[in-house]
């Protein structure tokens, strides 16, 4: 009804919106100020383990803050992108908002798979959870130290990382979907199978790459129960979501990154 | 729906804080990396850089500045008390554990 509203002008016919805003962004605010609490709680848990673990070990190398800050750069251009791709829907211009959305999709998929090398990296000098060393049978070095002297750090940091990793996938799924539709789903296919093959079976995204499975599975229901062309709303919608796992990084960077810097 | 002619908002203004994201995002790896304070005062200043850039993507890219006052303020109001009710329950307990030297 208040969509009504807002795009006919019908005031007096309808009941005005309480916050001014179509429903469906409505909804993914609230969303995202629940979602907000998933990662607040996470990083309260990483922050509590700081505090009473002494000595915090401060393991990431100049290699790692690059890496880390070449990612944050990559998130902070995506958002650019993302906002031009509204400014381009909102003139009606479908080829731009496409153009505009598969940018954002690059910087994405760039920051995962830096994000995936990083993760990889630090898996092979011997920072692991439990779980990680049935899969890839241990290894000796100084991060192998830091997982049995504190392993509250490779806990957190893992479990932080990869809350934060399947939200940017799914950010570039949900984009993908909107600009692309249908036509999305063999890309998303071919990409989960490519890496389920390629992918050796003792590295973490073996699995991992099961996301892609089950966007593809829930992709392809939303689009056969609604096969709708998505409109200026819904890329702007979609762009709230993608902003937030862009400010959500904005806290785990300085907070886990930064404040674990090994000086030399 | 945002309508970015409505607001007088310009694409160079995207850029302005694109670029304002980056510089700051630079002044916390230096500061990080030439470790200037001592780790409480660090984590304090990384903080508030932080809370700025945050609310430099919440109000600009995702347009809460344009928002209506009562969706605002219910948002910011909502999600901060939380995090203050968590910071209560989280850090006093912490202190905690450190001071009884429990592990």
């Amino acid at each position: 009804m208040s969509d009504a509203a807002m795009q006919h002008g019908l005031s007096g016919e309808f009941e005005a919106p309480l916050f001014g805003a179509y429903s469906k962004k409505v909804g993914m605010w609230l969303f995202l100020a629940s979602d907000s609490l998933t990662f607040g709680a996470l990083l309260f848990a990483f922050s509590y383990n700081r505090i009473y673990t002494v000595p915090w070990p401060t393991p990431f190398h100049v290699a790692s803050i690059t890496n880390a800050t070449i990612m944050t750069a990559c998130l902070l251009s995506s958002s650019l992108t993302m906002v031009m791709g509204v400014f381009a829907a909102q003139r009606h211009d479908r080829t731009w908002t496409r153009y505009w959305l598969l940018a954002t999709m690059i910087f994405g998929t760039a920051f995962i798979v830096l994000h995936g090398m990083e993760w990889s990296k630090l898996i092979d000098e011997g920072l692991t959870i439990p779980w990680f060393r049935t899969l890839t049978g241990g290894s000796s070095g100084e991060l192998a130290d830091v997982s049995k002297a504190v392993p509250q750090f490779p806990a957190t940091f893992f479990g932080l990382t990869a809350m934060h990793m399947l939200h940017v996938t799914i950010g570039v799924i949900y984009l993908g979907v909107v600009a692309f539709r249908k036509w999305f789903l063999p890309v998303i296919g071919v990409l989960w199978l490519a890496g389920f093959l390629l992918i050796p079976s003792n590295n973490v995204f073996h699995y991992g790459i099961h996301a892609l499975l089950i966007g593809l599975i829930v992709s392809s229901i939303i689009l056969f129960l609604k096969p709708k062309d998505y409109d200026a709303q819904d890329v702007e919608v979609a762009g709230l979501y993608w902003h937030f796992v862009d400010l959500v990084w904005m806290f785990i960077f300085p907070l886990v990154y930064l404040m674990s810097t090994k000086i030399l | 729906m945002h309508d970015a002619s409505a607001h007088g908002d310009t694409k160079g203004q995207y850029f302005w804080v694109w670029g304002s994201l980056l510089v700051l995002t630079a002044i916390e790896v230096v500061l990080g990396y030439k470790q200037i304070f001592e780790p409480v005062r660090m984590v304090e200043v990384l903080l508030i850089l932080s809370v700025i850039k945050s609310a430099l993507i919440i109000g600009y890219f995702m347009h809460l500045k344009y928002e209506k006052a009562i969706m605002r303020w219910l948002l910011v109001i909502s999600v901060t008390g939380c995090f203050i009710i968590m910071y209560f329950f989280f850090f006093p307990d912490a202190d905690r554990v450190l001071r009884l030297g429990v592990k």
